[in-house]
């Protein structure tokens, strides 16, 4: 029993709930969430040091033990992501100060934030299939205020589809936990587990396994399910940009990687074949998106599903070393995303416009948004030795290990690719010959620039530190890739 | 058109507290019987409506001057409360304590801290229904 496991879910909880009583007041609405996230960080970051000296933490909810009642369980891979979710949603905040407007802010969305951060920490850390889909909803329907606010045209528009996809999506996820409880009997997943080994009928676990790729891979954008993302993500301004592109879709990966880890690893020959086969697809088609595209908000959000369907190769291989790739290139991912996501942001409110042939010229006045810039973009691409490199090498070496040749010469592909897709950018938009824009004196370019800077510099960190994290990080694959750790830790406390 | 309700609104002034009284019964039932806070809850809101319909909005305001959705954030702050006071004792997120008091005119009876964890519950519920059906309602 830990207690600290409920701190990240509980913190930005009680931070969002004070916030309401203070909706008109912008000061407080500000600091009062940087704050909380802040302390967030601190819980989270002790939470990670806890699971590497003493394991895998559960706690089990009003003290019913499991599987009775609900755990909560925090591996080092979960661990991990929350505090990623922490930093980034932090760094988050502190961009909106000054980029949200004060019509947004005073109408509530600090607090809405704050929500979407408890789904998506809950999601991360909950050890109970049913109380996932809880977590799931509390993440996205704070995600739809937070498309729909403002209320544009296109936000409206885009938030219509937006909701019926996920509802859709929502109601198969709860005909999935239905199937799969009417096998098993018990919702703990680690009990699950234990009994998914003992059915001998495997044809009706794939059966629910397809059914739970399907429900995680529309909200985790694989292909040919990532339809409604590219417009979608597109509505909003560039802060929940960021926190939709680093934060929502990996929840989905996360949920098919804790299932096809902990559940589903009976039949790999059909299961992770099919999840293999749908990576590289998701792999292709953003590719070509990202390359396609010159508006430079469409260029990332494409890159986002190339990296779902990079981390879901990892999965699909299903070695230790491949699942150490993905959890390595997880956390990269998030934490490039954003900086990148809150980077163009900047552009956009500088230039007023994210089209990329109107643009050119932006290095002379504002190097520093230029080399934040390229420094980002060449971690995204992987080029050693910033963070994108490490992850991606253990892919690409498990998957030729593996005898997976295609997917793993489309991951190093597509890595080309995606740097050519942001280098574009780069030359386009910076170099060239200056020139001026309307609202240009308005844009807080040196606050708004803090934020994205020190992503970077943890971009950097993390490349560099490579050696001394990899030790956390094939903590976490050993979990995943032996499902017998976590259930020990849950059940046989 | 100016409709004439006096039955209704005669009606709903005595039904009103007959609904209240009983949604508080149903609220303190809960814990052992079929009710409980999301119920009574749900029960109290119903109340509103029906002197939502009788009447209007602007009326209903001045009756009730409150903020909904700063009811459902007491309530929550209620919920959250109880079960992180279980954090203070060392104990694991939601866990709850009991006791049996004798209590003059009710008797043996007994404490329960579930019943302010309901009692967030039965706030939330009246804060969001209300908040939802008040939003409905202002547009027309």
């Amino acid at each position: 029993m830990n207690n600290l496991i409920i701190l990240p879910i509980l913190i930005p909880l009680i931070t969002g709930v004070i916030l309401i009583f203070f909706t008109k007041n912008i000061p407080v609405q500000r600091w009062v969430s940087a704050a909380g996230f802040l302390l967030m960080i601190v819980a989270a970051g002790m939470l990670v040091s806890h699971v590497y000296q003493d394991g895998i933490q559960t706690m089990h909810l009003s003290n019913w033990e499991a599987p009775y009642g609900i755990t909560l369980v925090s591996d080092m891979f979960s661990a991990l992501l929350v505090l990623t979710t922490s930093i980034i949603s932090f760094f988050v905040v502190l961009y909106s100060f000054k980029s949200i407007g004060e019509e947004r802010e005073k109408f509530y969305y600090y607090p809405v934030v704050s929500f979407l951060i408890v789904g998506v920490n809950g999601a991360f850390t909950t050890g109970d299939i049913f109380n996932l889909f809880v977590f799931f909803e509390v993440m996205l329907m704070s995600s739809y205020v937070l498309l729909v606010l403002g209320g544009t045209k296109i936000q409206l528009r885009e938030s219509i589809k937006y909701i019926l996809v996920n509802i859709i999506s929502s109601a198969l996820f709860v005909i999935a936990v239905a199937y799969l409880y009417s096998v098993v009997g018990t919702l703990n997943m680690a009990h699950i587990s234990l009994r998914l080994s003992e059915v001998s009928d495997l044809t009706i676990i794939t059966v629910i396994a397809v059914l739970f790729l399907i429900v995680f891979g529309l909200k985790g954008a694989i292909f040919p399910l990532y339809f409604w993302l590219p417009g979608s993500y597109y509505a909003p301004p560039a802060p929940v940009m960021a926190l939709f592109g680093a934060l929502l879709t990996k929840v989905g990966v996360y949920s098919i990687t804790r299932t096809y880890t902990l559940f589903f690893y009976h039949d790999t020959g059909y299961t992770h074949e099919l999840l293999q086969i749908m990576a590289i697809l998701t792999i292709i088609a953003g590719v070509i998106g990202a390359v396609a595209f010159t508006d430079i908000k469409k260029i990332v959000i494409y890159n986002i599903i190339v990296a779902v369907g990079v981390i879901l190769f990892g999965v699909s291989v299903f070695t230790e070393n491949s699942l150490a790739g993905s959890v390595f290139y997880i956390i990269h991912d998030m934490n490039i995303k954003a900086a990148l996501f809150l980077l163009i942001g900047i552009v956009i409110s500088i230039t007023g416009t994210s089209d990329l042939n109107k643009i050119h010229g932006l290095i002379h006045r504002y190097p520093g948004v230029a080399w934040t810039f390229f420094i980002a973009s060449a971690a995204l691409a992987g080029i050693p030795p910033l963070s994108g490199f490490a992850g991606k090498l253990l892919i690409v070496r498990s998957g030729f290990e593996a005898e997976d040749y295609i997917g793993a010469a489309f991951v190093l592909m597509s890595s080309l690719l995606v740097l050519f897709s942001v280098m574009k950018i780069f030359i386009r938009g910076f170099w060239g010959a200056p020139r001026a824009y309307k609202n240009e004196e308005n844009a807080p370019v040196k606050w708004l620039l803090f934020a994205p800077a020190l992503l970077t510099a943890f971009a950097v960190l993390y490349g560099f530190g490579t050696e001394a994290i990899y030790p956390v990080i094939s903590m976490a694959a050993e979990t995943l890739a032996n499902p017998e750790i976590y259930i020990n830790a849950v059940l046989k406390e | 058109m100016k409709t004439n309700d006096v039955i209704l609104q005669t009606v709903t002034k005595v039904t009103l507290f007959i609904i209240i009284l009983f949604s508080i019964h149903l609220f303190f039932a809960g814990h052992y019987y079929p009710g409980g806070g999301f119920i009574g809850g749900l029960m109290t809101s119903g109340a509103i409506v029906l002197l939502l319909l009788a009447f209007d909005i602007k009326t209903v305001k001045s009756i009730l001057p409150i903020d909904y959705i700063k009811l459902t954030a007491i309530g929550l702050l209620f919920a959250i409360g109880t079960g992180a006071g279980a954090l203070l004792f060392d104990m694991p997120f939601l866990t709850h304590a009991y006791t049996y008091v004798n209590m003059p005119l009710l008797g043996k009876t007994s404490l329960h801290t579930a019943v302010l964890f309901d009692t967030g519950v039965y706030l939330v519920v009246i804060g969001v229904t209300m908040t939802i059906i008040q939003t409905i309602g202002e547009s027309e």
